[in-house]
């Protein structure tokens, strides 16, 4: 036993420990010196998680359309954060048609519905492009030649819009159904925006696992992601299946979008980078290529995010934690690494492609 | 080794990312010992200028840091460092807008030569001051620059263009540091016309503390050295009038979720939150301060950088009462500018500081007719310190926004041009710009 842990050490392991060590012990203080001062309320303990679980269940939809083309093409799709950008934009011409037009407040349901089917349509045709035009003819290159080409469709659609509608912010009508809260209790008060997102988004993942597990083409799709050619001799179109991935991958991310917009009541041209970055670091803590590791790696950034400056930060007296939020998030995913390099879930792959 | 790949690499990301937030730091540490300034500000003004007036029928140049000689035929080249694209654009158009009217006032003229007028995006950071400011300080023809937008870019630029011999007057800086003579990062051949921070902060504060009653403040910056200046002044005064602050936190540019820090902050429950960012983390936060609980009854406040007319739509009923301090003109020569701006370009000024522009451009023009020697031929030759000594010797400058005097340092506001702005239904759902004055310094 003793032998075999020898054997596994390197020095490498050993460097990254003495970084996870001193980070881990400081995290443990500042959570307890937090928690002793007493400043916060389970109020506000509660809206943190909330803030932070809304913020991670959009993390998670995006993460998923990274890790589901990861696991079948072993690339990182970084145009994706772009599809999610059209999506949440073609959203906004809808919204803003329906609410000046008073629909949006008369039959808010079928308003909602029609938006998010728009976006995700939207989304759907972005991706669906970009396979065939800027993925497709380079299926047999080396890994990087995609690589670069994702970067350079990134800009390109970026660009795209930016030169069709400007550069400037548009502004998502509010809906007023989405307005006010919910109150369960006297300490849990609950905006209905983020229980939307939180129900949309729990329940689209839930879809989205059935599918990949129960479906067909689920099946086929994880007989691609295990080796593309023996998947083709057993009679799969690996091409179809491929374009049906960024489908499902698309979809989800037009959703969030319009999820993401509702929430912030923004979109421009730009705002796909920063949830984009955000959503592959998730979709690596989660365990890049697995499912469910890429919803819990959004959900635990999300909840990293909000509640991490102030647990972990506050008690140490830092000044102005939440400056920092970034930088906690990357520290967790650093820490996670260390102890499992890859990633919460990511174990299974990781033997399968060794 | 390569299980490892993502872990270094966020290790990679992380080590930037501290970097970053600690840049504001970063950005005070002395810099490299500078090589040519010194010469440049050691020159007595007094022997280059009348040097210049004597000139025999041959010019010689004899300034200390060099002239630029424009031929017959060729323009006077006056150049602008603005944020022309990005979520900030509406200041540094706004800014170029008033440059162009005030060339177009002289006739697009100035001692026989035409004038010509280019510039480059800045980006309002100090990345795109650094790129607009190498490719405008290696352009040799260059008399003068019209800019920045943004602090963070003044920050940058600023070196290059003094070390280049150039003088740059910004319309829209209003960072303390950028003019403090005993900051370590301070050049000569830097004006400006924007009202100092220090100015701005103090009124915030004693408007906040006196007009409104309020006791308890808290803010938040972006890290940017405007903001962060801004607030501290205002924390500071705040301070020294008896008030407390609960709080000063900080966001990153690019956060959109607002909710936790204002959730924070709701714990010192402060009567006002001040933070003088820009969009769209004003906008965010803004926008969600309703949606945290404890914070029902805070007023809010913003400084110019929210001072646009994008702000009330974004923010949203939410910020139906805010407070907003920026640069405000009055008068009648100004109201004729406006009918000019709006003849030009078809609608109504979009920023704050388009008088401030125009007034810089005037500088430049008056200090250039001031120290040029022109030939019998036609050739203009203007010293490059004898220019920067008669910009920084203005005074009783009528100009638009108040009668302007540089002093040393620098500071050109005359300390007239700014008021507080209240937002209310009119800005949030019909649009109206600009906001009604609400306080002016000075008033009870």
């Amino acid at each position: 036993m003793l032998r075999r842990a020898l054997e596994r050490f390197n020095v490498s392991d050993l460097s990254l420990y003495v970084v996870g060590a001193p980070i881990i012990a400081l995290i443990v203080v500042g959570s307890f010196a937090t928690l002793r001062a007493g400043h916060y309320t389970t109020r506000q303990w509660f809206d943190f998680i909330i803030f932070g679980l809304a913020q991670g269940s959009i993390y998670a939809l995006i993460a998923l359309g990274y890790t589901l083309v990861y696991g079948i093409l072993r690339m990182i799709n970084f145009a994706h954060s772009e599809v999610f950008m059209s999506g949440a934009y073609a959203g906004f011409f809808v919204a803003s048609a329906l609410s000046r037009s008073k629909f949006l407040d008369s039959n808010p349901v079928v308003g909602l519905l029609v938006i998010f089917a728009v976006a995700i349509l939207t989304s759907v045709g972005v991706a669906v492009l970009l396979e065939r035009i800027a993925y497709r003819p380079l299926r047999r290159a080396p890994r990087l030649v995609p690589l670069i080409t994702a970067i350079g469709a990134s800009f390109f659609l970026q660009y795209t819009v930016r030169g069709l509608f400007g550069s400037q912010f548009k502004t998502y009508p509010t809906v007023a159904i989405l307005g006010g809260t919910w109150t369960l209790g006297a300490n849990f008060v609950i905006q209905r925006i983020q229980v939307l997102v939180i129900v949309a988004a729990a329940l689209l993942m839930f879809g989205l696992y059935s599918f990949v597990q129960r479906t067909k083409t689920g099946k086929a799709m994880r007989a691609v992601s295990e080796d593309k050619d023996v998947a083709a001799l057993m009679g799969i179109d690996v091409d179809a299946i491929i374009v049906r991935t960024f489908v499902l991958g698309a979809a989800l991310a037009g959703a969030a979008g319009v999820l993401y917009s509702l929430m912030f009541r923004q979109a421009q041209f730009f705002m796909g980078f920063i949830p984009g970055i955000k959503a592959f670091t998730a979709a690596v803590l989660g365990g890049i290529g697995n499912v469910p590791g890429a919803m819990l790696g959004g959900v635990f950034l999300g909840l990293f995010e909000s509640v991490g400056p102030t647990l972990f930060l506050d008690g140490l007296k830092v000044p102005a934690p939440y400056q920092l939020k970034d930088v906690i998030a990357f520290t967790m995913l650093v820490l996670v690494l260390v102890f499992r390099p890859t990633g919460i879930l990511g174990e299974r792959l990781a033997r399968a492609k060794a | 080794m390569r299980k490892h790949t993502f872990s270094l690499l966020g290790l990679m990301v992380m080590a930037s990312l501290i970097l970053t937030a600690c840049g504001g730091a970063a950005t005070t540490a002395p810099p490299p010992p500078p090589t040519e300034a010194p010469a440049a500000t050691a020159a007595p003004a007094a022997t280059a200028a009348p040097a210049a007036t004597e000139a025999p029928a041959a010019f010689k140049c004899t300034d200390a840091i060099g002239c630029v000689d424009v031929a017959p035929g060729d323009p006077i080249h006056i150049a602008w460092i603005e944020t022309v694209s990005g979520a900030t654009a509406p200041l540094g158009t706004d800014n170029n807008r008033g440059v162009e009217i005030a060339i177009a006032d002289k006739g697009g003229e100035l001692l026989g030569h035409k004038i010509e007028l280019t510039g480059e995006d800045s980006l309002c950071n100090a990345e795109g001051g650094q790129a607009a400011g190498t490719k405008i300080s290696a352009d040799p023809t260059v008399v003068a620059i019209v800019g920045t937008t943004c602090s963070s870019e003044a920050r940058a630029a600023m070196p290059l263009i003094s070390k280049a011999g150039m003088v740059m007057i910004s319309p829209s800086n209003t960072n303390p540091d950028l003019t403090n003579p005993d900051h370590p990062d301070h050049w000569p051949g830097y004006l400006r016309t924007a009202h100092n921070d220090l100015f701005q902060g103090r009124v915030a504060a004693e408007f906040a503390y006196n007009k409104l009653g309020l006791k308890t403040a808290a803010t938040i910056h972006d890290g940017s050295p405007y903001a962060k200046s801004l607030q501290q002044v205002f924390a500071d005064v705040f301070k020294q009038l008896g008030g407390t602050i609960t709080t000063q936190e900080a966001v990153n540019v690019g956060d959109t979720d607002m909710k936790p820090v204002l959730t924070k902050i709701a714990t010192g429950k402060p009567q006002i939150i001040y933070f003088p960012i820009f969009e769209p983390e004003g906008d965010f936060i803004a926008a969600q301060k309703c949606e945290v609980s404890g914070l029902e009854k805070t007023v809010m406040m913003g400084a110019d950088g929210l001072t646009i007319d994008t702000f009330p739509e974004a923010a949203g009923e939410c910020a139906n009462g805010m407070y907003l301090s920026g640069p405000f003109v009055a008068g009648k020569p100004y109201d004729d500018f406006v009918a000019k701006y709006k003849a030009a370009y078809g609608e109504a000024p979009v920023s704050g500081f388009h008088a401030h522009a125009y007034d810089a451009t005037n500088i430049i023009f008056a200090a250039i007719e001031k120290v040029a020697v022109v030939d019998a031929d036609g050739t203009v030759h203007i010293g490059r310190q004898a220019l920067r000594d008669a910009m920084y010797a203005t005074k009783g400058f009528e100009g638009l926004t108040g009668k302007l005097t540089c002093d040393k340092n620098g500071d050109c506001a005359t300390g007239e041009a700014l008021a507080i702005f209240q937002l209310t239904d009119a800005e949030i759902k019909d649009g109206k710009w600009p906001p009604n004055v609400f306080w002016k310094p000075g008033q009870p």
